[in-house]
Parts: C-alpha cells; sequence; structure tokens
C-alpha cells in the first residue's frame, strides 16, 4: 500500500478531473465488521498493478493519508446507524461521482438490520453497561434509504474479484461484468449436489444473487443469503414448498431473516412468514 | 430397436482369450471383473468415471476402484425430492440416474476455447489448451445415451462443428448399463429412450444374478475385453441368457407402461408426445404458463441438469495488463434474464415468458431445428428443480385444456 500513497502524495489537487488524471478512489465505512475493507486490502496485491491505473484517495484502513475530494469512486460499507451517519453520508454523496455500496450492511442494512425486528431500548439495556452513553437510531438501514447509490456489490463479505471488475470497469469506462442470476447456476457449474433436493435442507440459493460461487452448498450446507436477492425472485414458492417437505416455519422465516434479511424481497417474505403463522402480525418494520 | 446379431456359442471365447470376444458377442462379467475392466480402460490412458457415491446422492467421479461403485444404493426420486436409501439386495447399478450426466464432461460447464497474447501491438492466438485424456464412462442409462445422441446433433451436425466436443466425443468409451428398476420420474419409456440400451455403446452391462452379461457394441469395446480376458478367462453367454438379459429392460418398460398411481408413493411420471410440437406452439397464450410461473423460480436448475440443453455464453477475460486474453465459454440458460438481453432490455422479461422457451424449446421448437425432441424422459429436471415442476405435469395441464387463452389483462 505504501507505494499506492506515495504515488497518490505526488497527485493533483485541482477539483476539474484533467483529461489524463487517473480516477480518484475513495473508501468510507459506516456500521460495519470491517470484513468487506479487508476483502479489498485482500484484493490489493492484484490492485497493484491498478495503481498506475486508479489513485487510492481515501482509504483509511490502509493509509491514514488523505487526499481532498472530490472523488471519481466511492466504496461504501457499513449501513447508517446514528444521526451523524445520516449528514455523514449525505455529505460523502456529494463529493463521489460514482458511488457503490460494498457488502450486505451497506446495501441492505446487514446482520445488525435484526435490531428493525425489536426494540431497540431493549437491545441497549441488554448489551450496554451504560445504555444512556449510546445514541443509536432505532432502525439499521441501507445507504441508499439515504442518498442514491449507484451500483450495489453484494456479498458478506464481497468477492475480492468482483470489486477488481468493478473497479476495472469504472476505470475503462464500462458496464461491470457481474452476476445477477442465483446462486443455483454457480452450483450446478461446479456440479454441486444441491443439498435442498438430496438433503431436503432448505436453501437460500434459488433466490439469491450469484458471486459466491456457491461456497456453502460445496460444503453441504445451504446458502444463507448473503450475496441478497437474485434479479428475479419468487420466494413465497420456495418457502411454501420447503414447508410442504417439512421444514418449520420459525425455521424459515430466520432463513429468510438473515445477513440480508432487511432487503426489501427478504423482508417482506419474513414478514409475511411470521404475518401467517399463527394469524397476527407482529412488530412489521 | 433389438440387435440382429447372433450371440456366441458358449464357450467361445473362455480359453486363453481366443478366440475373442466380437462385436455382437456377450460374455459374462463378474463382479471382481469389473475391477479389471476399468485398469484396462485406464492401461489405455483414459480417465475413467462412474458412478459413486458422495454429497447424498450418486454422481459421476473419477473411478479407480470397482469397490466404490454404488452396489446397494438406491435412489428415489420425485419432484423436488432424492434420497439415498441403503438395500443390500439392490445390486452395483441399481440407482438410476443422478444430478449429472454424460454433459458434465462432453459440454462443461467452463471451458477455455481460446488464448490470446498481445506483443507489440500485435494480437496472436496461443494453441496450446491444455490436451485432456480420453474419456471412458461407465454406468449410462440408455436415456444418457439419448442425450448424447442429440447433443451430438447439436455440437456436430451442421455446418459448424464444436471443436473441443468432438476432440472429446471421439475418443469417449461407453460402458452402459441397462436399468433394472426406474424412478418414479422417470419416463423414458415414454419417449422411445429408454430403458433398454440399444446402440451407440463401447460394451452394455446387463446385470443378472450378481454378475453381468456384457454386449460388445464396438471394436474398441472388444479390444478393452481382450484385455480384460488376458487377466482372466471370460464365459460367454449362451443364447437363452443373452435372451433373458435382453428380457429384462423389456419387462422394465412393460412394467413402466403399466405403472398405475399408488398412495403415499410418487406418482409415476409419463409423457403423452403425440401431436407435441402443435400442442405446444398452439397453445402460447395459454393461461397455464402464468399458472408454472407462479412455482417457478426462474433458477436455471432444470436446463443445468438437462443432459440435452446446450445454451452456452462466452467472454473475454483480460488479465490487469490488458495483453492475455482468455476465451471462455461457459453454461447459459434461458431462465435468466441475461439469456434474451437485447439492447440493455431482455425479451424475455417475465417468468411465464421464460418458463414457456424451455418448455417449447424442449419439446417443439428442438424438433424443428434438429428434427428431434430435446427430451429423453431422464427426469433430472423433475427431481432437481427445487419446486418440483413436473415437465409432463405441465404439458399434461396443457393438453387437458388446450385452445385456451390468457384473456387480456
Ligand atoms: S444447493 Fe441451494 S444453491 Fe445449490 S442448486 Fe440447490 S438450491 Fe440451488
Ligand atoms: S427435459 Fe427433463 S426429462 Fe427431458 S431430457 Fe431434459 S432433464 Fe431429462
Ligand atoms: S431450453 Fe433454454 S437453456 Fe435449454 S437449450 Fe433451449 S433455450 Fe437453451
Ligand atoms: S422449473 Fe424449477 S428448476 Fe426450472 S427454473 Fe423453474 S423453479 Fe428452477
Amino acid at each position: 500500500m505504501s507505494t499506492m500513497s506515495t504515488e497518490s502524495a505526488m497527485s493533483t489537487e485541482s477539483t476539474e478531473k484533467p483529461q489524463q488524471a487517473k480516477p480518484k478512489l475513495a473508501v468510507y465505512k459506516f456500521a460495519s465488521c470491517d470484513g468487506c475493507q479487508l476483502q479489498l486490502l485482500d484484493a490489493c496485491g492484484k490492485l497493484m498493478q491498478l495503481a498506475d491505473r486508479v489513485e487510492i484517495a481515501h482509504f483509511l484502513e490502509a493509509s491514514s493519508r488523505v487526499e481532498p475530494g472530490p472523488y471519481d469512486l466511492g466504496l461504501v460499507e457499513g449501513s447508517i446507524s446514528t444521526a451523524e451517519d445520516i449528514e455523514r453520508i449525505h455529505a460523502i454523496r456529494k463529493e463521489c461521482r460514482f458511488l457503490v455500496t460494498i457488502g450486505a450492511c451497506a446495501t441492505s442494512g446487514g446482520i445488525q438490520a435484526l435490531r428493525n425486528w425489536g426494540q431497540i431500548d431493549d437491545f441497549l439495556s441488554a448489551v450496554y453497561a451504560s445504555p444512556e452513553t449510546i445514541s443509536s437510531l432505532e432502525k439499521s438501514t441501507p445507504i441508499a434509504d439515504h442518498v442514491p447509490v449507484d451500483f450495489e456489490l453484494r456479498g458478506c463479505p464481497i468477492d475480492p474479484g468482483q470489486l477488481l471488475e468493478l473497479i476495472t470497469s469504472v476505470v475503462l469506462g464500462r458496464r461491470p461484468k457481474l452476476p445477477s442470476q442465483s446462486v443455483c447456476v454457480e452450483c450446478k457449474s461446479r456440479g454441486t449436489v444441491c443439498v435442498a433436493v438430496a438433503r431436503g435442507v432448505p436453501c437460500l440459493g434459488p433466490v439469491t444473487q450469484a458471486g459466491c460461487g456457491a461456497i456453502c452448498p460445496a460444503h453441504d450446507r445451504e446458502c444463507f443469503g448473503c450475496y441478497g436477492p437474485a434479479e428475479a425472485v419468487n420466494l413465497v414458492s420456495l418457502t411454501s414448498f420447503y414447508e410442504q417437505q417439512g421444514a418449520p416455519r420459525d425455521k424459515l422465516t430466520r432463513l429468510v431473516r438473515g445477513i440480508n434479511g432487511y432487503a426489501q424481497a427478504f423482508r417482506e417474505e419474513s414478514n409475511r412468514l411470521e404475518a401467517t403463522a399463527d394469524g397476527g402480525a407482529k412488530g412489521r418494520p | 430397436m433389438q440387435r440382429e446379431n447372433h450371440p456366441a456359442g458358449p464357450g467361445r471365447c473362455q480359453v486363453d482369450g481366443s478366440p475373442q470376444a466380437a462385436v455382437g458377442d456377450w460374455v459374462w462379467l463378474n463382479v471382481a471383473d469389473l475391477q479389471l475392466l476399468i485398469d484396462a480402460l485406464r492401461h489405455d490412458g483414459r480417465r475413467v468415471v462412474g458412478p459413486q457415491v458422495a454429497d447424498a446422492a450418486v454422481v459421476y467421479r473419477d473411478l479407480e476402484r470397482a469397490a466404490d461403485l454404488p452396489r446397494g444404493w438406491i435412489d428415489e426420486q420425485d419432484g423436488g425430492h432424492y434420497r439415498l436409501r441403503r438395500d443390500e439386495a439392490a445390486g452395483v447399478f441399481d440407482h438410476v440416474v443422478g444430478p449429472h450426466s454424460l454433459k458434465n464432461f462432453l459440454f462443461p460447464a467452463r471451458e477455455t476455447i481460446g488464448r490470446f497474447l498481445r506483443e507489440d501491438g500485435t494480437w496472436r492466438q496461443l494453441d496450446d489448451l491444455p490436451p485432456e485424456p480420453p474419456l471412458a464412462v461407465i454406468g449410462v442409462r440408455a436415456c444418457d445415451l439419448a442425450g448424447l445422441a442429440i447433443q451430438d446433433r447439436v455440437f456436430l451436425g451442421g455446418e459448424s462443428v464444436d471443436p473441443g466436443y468432438r476432440r472429446r466425443r471421439e475418443s469417449l468409451f461407453l460402458v452402459a448399463v441397462n436399468c433394472r428398476r426406474a424412478a418414479a420420474t422417470c419416463f423414458c419409456h415414454s419417449t422411445g429412450c429408454g430403458p433398454a440400451v440399444s446402440a451407440g455403446f463401447d460394451l452394455a452391462l446387463t446385470e443378472r444374478d450378481g454378475r453381468f452379461a456384457c454386449e460388445v457394441g464396438s471394436e474398441r469395446g472388444a479390444a478393452v475385453l481382450a484385455t480384460v480376458s488376458a487377466a482372466t478367462s471370460l464365459l460367454a453367454c449362451s443364447h437363452d441368457e443373452v435372451s433373458a438379459a435382453r428380457g429384462q429392460p423389456a419387462a422394465l418398460e412393460q412394467a413402466m407402461h403399466a405403472r398405475q398411481e399408488e398412495a403415499g408413493q410418487p406418482k409415476p411420471r409419463s409423457l403423452n408426445t403425440e401431436g407435441i410440437r402443435d400442442l405446444l406452439f398452439d397453445n402460447l397464450e395459454h393461461p397455464r404458463w402464468e399458472e408454472v410461473a407462479s412455482r417457478c423460480l426462474s433458477c436455471t436448475n432444470c436446463t443445468l441438469v438437462c443432459p440435452t440443453c446446450f445454451c452456452s455464453s462466452v467472454g473475454e477475460v483480460a488479465d490487469l495488463s490488458g495483453d492475455a486474453v482468455e476465451r471462455e465459454r461457459h453454461w447459459a440458460s434461458c431462465f435468466t434474464l441475461d439469456h434474451a438481453r437485447m439492447h440493455g432490455t431482455s425479451v424475455r422479461s417475465s417468468t411465464a415468458s421464460r418458463y414457456r422457451q424451455w418448455l417449447t424449446h424442449k419439446l417443439a421448437g428442438w424438433i424443428d431445428q434438429f428434427g428431434t425432441s430435446g427430451c429423453t424422459g431422464c427426469g433430472r429436471c423433475i427431481t432437481w428443480c427445487p419446486v418440483g415442476i413436473d415437465i409432463t405435469e405441465e404439458v399434461a395441464a396443457i393438453r387437458d385444456t388446450a385452445g385456451q387463452k390468457e384473456s387480456p389483462a
């Protein structure tokens, strides 16, 4: 990374991008585990080859040196969880030409969005010794609920190869070639035996976007949807079939309400499952 | 479709491997001889693939030991349902078809079809694609052979021949197996593709009382058997034994025609193929397409497990310098939006239109395109559909209510 920082230190500070200038990249963090940024660091070996084409101007996890904006590409990790987050994401949107959310937190609210189905005060008093010192919004929400987002890079965490493809496409000014079909495509392509059909394990693969390479089914377990909803989803059909095959309703609700549980299609389905389970609607965010 | 050959008389090829079994002859192989068969195939430099129990199913894997064949395993299949069950009385090949087919090997999910290098501003194609050993597959069924014949028309028929497919196909050695039982999802008796193996194999095995009546289907098959008979003496099947072996799949076929629905058992499938092309093309606006779309996930599983589906997409993958490019082909499916994307928009945006594309291409358009249906009746698309959508049921529903039209919304 040091090479990149040195290079960026030499770059121009002009706000109007000169024709030949390298696109400036900025990376931001909100409520998240940092896993997606780690994937970015992981991709840096290859990213070095891009160093003469991109300038990493703002990436605190890698270097404390910050080049001022505006930036050509902003990568946002994490969900909006505090009042300050809201102000900050609006400022970031203004300084980034392309804004891309990376990972489940930024794209759908993340695992922390499970709190959206409960009472924030209950969690605060259960978790923190002095809950009065915590100032948190009631809900964890995706970036796109607050500002327009140009592209979503899915995954929990994101895939370094996909990230590289995204950055390359921004550099070259073309559309990123990233899959939008279901995980089943990757599962069948690697010759994995379907865990849903052969083991009766409810799997979210048919409604989840490809990108991970179907890692979980290849290790004998179900897909739990970390790449979020695929291009066309029919959750009602899938969960109804699993239920008909004997899967308990609460298990299905928990499966759909997971890492991407607050993504619209998954959220609506877990709410539906819950609302129709015992005839009465529960807390529905 | 029975062969005309007269089987060898008893004892004809038992002494010191001479005289050898010829095309059309039948010899007995014992279970122990299967290892000799695998060894003989491998000895010739072939990669041998055969059915094995792995990941809760019978799948095709590289096979070195005959002991790894799925002896004593039975598969129960239904829509969206596959379970293996132990049955000590079951033979080596009493499972039927699993999620894999010959397609996985001849038309692999991913294939590099070209490499290109830019040097001094000029592009050059490298012709050093990695060599593949010739392949032998043990355990293919009548429907698999039918699927192969259909893919042959796609990849080798007509003007454009697929070079990779041809390379693999020409050296392919096939040890076929006559089915002794059928899954509820099997309907090869309706499509005329099975269950009897009739042509297109090098060797064909019929399991009888713990040993295998082996029919020689090709010169290559005879040559491999000659290697086996160098290690052990092989007994020729008698005329009556050949008749009995031939009668076995014939009896299964009759039984399949007679199958009835039983309470608590998966429904046995069949497909009425009469006039099926016109039936489907005349019912493009039938309300059933919307009905099945309410269940279909557009997940692609049916097309990817289907032994005849051939769609692929080709793309270039460059390294970051942009100077080394690989052209890759990978499986595609008409259930994805990308499959019908033109000018940035998908012309089959609804699941109903995508399901209709699958069914009408498979069972109707295929006939115009290749002179044959695209369906062998293997039942894979039924079993491996995560919500159990059943091609036979969809056709029957349209047939029962043919002529209905979706009322304009
Ligand atoms: S295991 Fe899951 S992802 Fe794989 S084919 Fe089955 S349903 Fe699809
Ligand atoms: S359409 Fe279904 S039953 Fe017919 S060949 Fe394909 S997978 Fe087998
Ligand atoms: S049914 Fe669909 S995936 Fe299969 S060959 Fe036809 S268009 Fe291709
Ligand atoms: S018919 Fe079944 S396997 Fe095929 S796309 Fe629809 S849900 Fe998937």
